[in-house]
């Protein structure tokens, strides 16, 4: 070896030893994907308000039952005999969001309102995504003719006009909140097959693959430790992102009186029913616009943290 | 060829088509197909290095993966230890494996971005169930980070956070975990800077003298192989041209092709680098689609007649352990360009 190559060897060493050093004395902690991401992830101040915004609503909407009656009245009857009275009230500390046309809370109906925007949310998502993952595996692992059928059968689903087409299934199948769960988990496969299949491709035809294989690892091992892992943050990523834009959607068809059938309340048909009196008691549309907006939002800023999160190569501490 | 002993590896005639598609139809109506290997053997010795050469494109790589069995060959026998890979139960396979490891030509591309540096050296142990106690294992990791020359304390970092000469050690570590008869190494130096594949190289090296492991070195550089290697072979567009020790190979080199390839090594020293000869090949080598007809150099070598246009030139051998194909082989010493590292 000549002088230089050696000079160069020890730099080398001397930059391995050095950043170690002040870390060397504490114990080596287990260091694993969920653990670094989440500790990436509580550095990003956005995603961490959008989890705690998260974390509100759910609690709000959880607990409902137990306190928002008694304090702010039946989200749904209408009382004859105050309902003229207490209707279109702006907001105060008594109707903090005011109240509608007959007289009901617009706060308490907000509230209810986030049970089903959130269950559809959360639900809808599901489906799509036990249906995409299942399907985007298919396509990627046999390949083939396999690929061609799901991919051609996405790219058919995808082609539908979105809204237009829930509104045919929910035709069909009638109003009701159970149908708009399946409806939009029904129709959100298609992007999410796309994103895990070619998220597995790449790993697949990846060097270390070949090198697991090459060792001698079982196909389970390739795939739980391997290509798994390396495949999954993209759909975390993408889930997240989704949930927003089924609440979106379940707002939309509400809007249009597919959804939630009144009196029960929906963020959609809230506002639907506000857009009347923007003029005038604009309040009662832009409180449950605000929801949405705050919601939606949240959702996609954790999944942009995720994603910033879920990359190992980002730099943490 | 001329040792007596048995071979560790024995490739015979190993053939590799890659069905070309095309069209709306796919492989199933399509003719074409690229040779990638064609008709290659060799013999690699227990503690020897066998250098492969060839430009890119040429089927080194591909020839390592049929060794590896990563592919299928189409046609030929790679026996190793006696048994042929090709058929052998996944059992046989594995235990193949234990003894064969592959080291990679990217390593930014062949550690899982996922796993930590332990997890990453210990995997084999854990694939093939040597040293099921995780302690033991931990301080046998941390020797072999230290055999390599990365520091053991990181032994909990990503790959990531190491540079490209770092990970590469990390492969090595990876590779010589199991303790290995035979490593394919694919270009493991190709990657790096010229100071850092001088100290990947001596490690290698070292290494072998320690664990007396066989190695099968594919390279598109011949300086890069002659540093290390037993015996060379020399392949261009899928067939090998040249095969011989190393020290016959740089001395007389009998194929047109390998005295361009070796003509075209820079020497440090400038005096000799503008006035020496250089053979200077025309044009880019052809599609291995369509493969020229007779012998596969003839469109580019100078020294290039009818004859090689026709006709396909035996793989035999012309001196004592020294096996060419070309019609016209005859020494040619490039004898300036070989240098020391």
């Amino acid at each position: 070896m000549s002088e230089e190559t050696k000079n160069d060897l020890e730099q080398a060493n001397d930059e391995l030893t050095a950043p170690a050093s002040p870390k060397a004395t504490k114990p080596a902690e287990a260091r694993t994907l969920w653990r670094d991401a989440w500790k990436r992830l509580k550095k990003n101040k956005l995603a961490m308000v959008a989890i705690v915004w998260i974390i509100f609503i759910v609690l709000v909407a959880l607990t409902a039952d137990l306190w928002a009656p008694q304090w702010l009245g039946d989200p749904t009857a209408a009382d004859s005999t105050t309902m003229t009275a207490n209707s279109r009230l702006a907001p105060s500390l008594e109707h903090p969001f005011g109240t509608d046309t007959l007289g009901r809370d617009v706060l308490c109906r907000v509230i209810y309102g986030a049970r089903v925007s959130l269950a559809v949310g959360l639900l809808a998502t599901a489906i799509s995504t036990a249906i995409g993952l299942v399907m985007g595996a298919v396509a990627a692992y046999y390949g083939g003719i396999w690929d061609t059928i799901v991919m051609r059968l996405a790219d058919i689903f995808m082609a539908f006009p979105y809204t237009l087409f829930v509104i045919a299934m929910i035709a069909v199948l009638g109003n009701g909140i159970q149908n708009v769960f399946i409806a939009i988990g029904l129709l959100g496969w298609p992007s999410i097959a796309r994103v895990f299949r070619s998220a597995i491709l790449s790993v697949k035809e990846s060097d270390y693959v070949d090198a697991a294989r090459a060792m001698g690892a079982s196909d389970l091992r390739i795939i739980a430790r391997h290509i798994f892992p390396n495949s999954v943050a993209s759909i975390v990523v993408y889930a997240t992102m989704s949930i927003g834009g089924a609440i979106l959607t379940e707002s939309s068809l509400s809007f249009l009186g597919m959804g939630v059938v009144p009196p029960d309340p929906s963020w959609g048909n809230l506002i639907s029913d506000g857009q009347t009196y923007l003029a005038t008691q604009p309040w009662l549309m832009i409180m449950p616009g605000l929801a949405i907006l705050s919601t939606v939002l949240a959702f996609t800023l954790l999944g942009d943290g995720l994603r910033d999160a879920l990359d190992v190569k980002m730099k943490d501490a | 060829m001329a040792e007596t002993r048995t071979p560790l590896l024995s490739v015979q005639h190993l053939c590799k088509e890659f069905p070309v598609e095309s069209g709306v139809f796919g492989k199933r109506f399509s003719k074409k197909s690229v040779h990638a290997v064609n008709d290659v053997s060799f013999d690699i010795y227990p503690g020897q290095t066998f250098g492969l050469v060839g430009e890119s494109g040429c089927g080194k790589s591909t020839t390592g993966r049929c060794i590896m069995r990563l592919s299928k060959p189409t046609s030929g026998k790679v026996l190793f230890e006696g048994k042929d890979v090709a058929t052998m139960s996944k059992k046989e396979l594995k235990e193949m494996r234990r003894n064969m490891q592959f080291i990679f030509q990217d390593p930014y591309a062949s550690l899982n971005p996922r796993m930590t540096i332990s997890e990453i050296v210990s995997e084999p142990l854990i694939i093939h169930g040597v040293m099921n106690d995780a302690g033991e294992r931990e301080k046998y990791v941390r020797e072999l980070l230290d055999m390599v020359g990365l520091n053991p304390e990181h032994i909990n970092r990503y790959p990531h956070e190491f540079s490209g000469g770092q990970r590469q050690r990390v492969g090595i570590a990876r590779a010589f975990a199991l303790k290995p008869k035979l490593i394919i190494c694919d270009e493991p130096v190709s990657a790096l800077d010229v100071s850092i594949q001088a100290q990947v190289l001596n490690l290698l090296n070292d290494l072998q003298k320690e664990t007396g492991t066989a190695y099968l070195f594919i390279a598109h550089d011949l300086s890069v192989v002659q540093h290390i290697s037993d015996n060379i072979g020399v392949m261009y567009l899928g067939n090998m041209m040249e095969y011989a020790d190393w020290q016959k190979l740089y001395d007389e080199p009998y194929h047109p092709y390998t005295q361009s390839l070796l003509s075209a090594v820079p020497v440090p020293d400038p005096d000799i680098q503008t006035t020496r000869k250089r053979i200077i090949l025309a044009g880019d080598p052809p599609s291995p689609i369509d493969a020229p007809s007779g012998c596969c150099f003839h469109t580019r070598c100078p020294m290039a007649c009818a004859k090689c246009e026709a006709e396909r030139p035996e793989f035999k051998e012309v001196a004592p352990g020294h096996f060419c194909a070309c019609h016209f082989a005859a020494p040619n010493p490039i004898k300036e360009s070989s240098i020391e590292l």
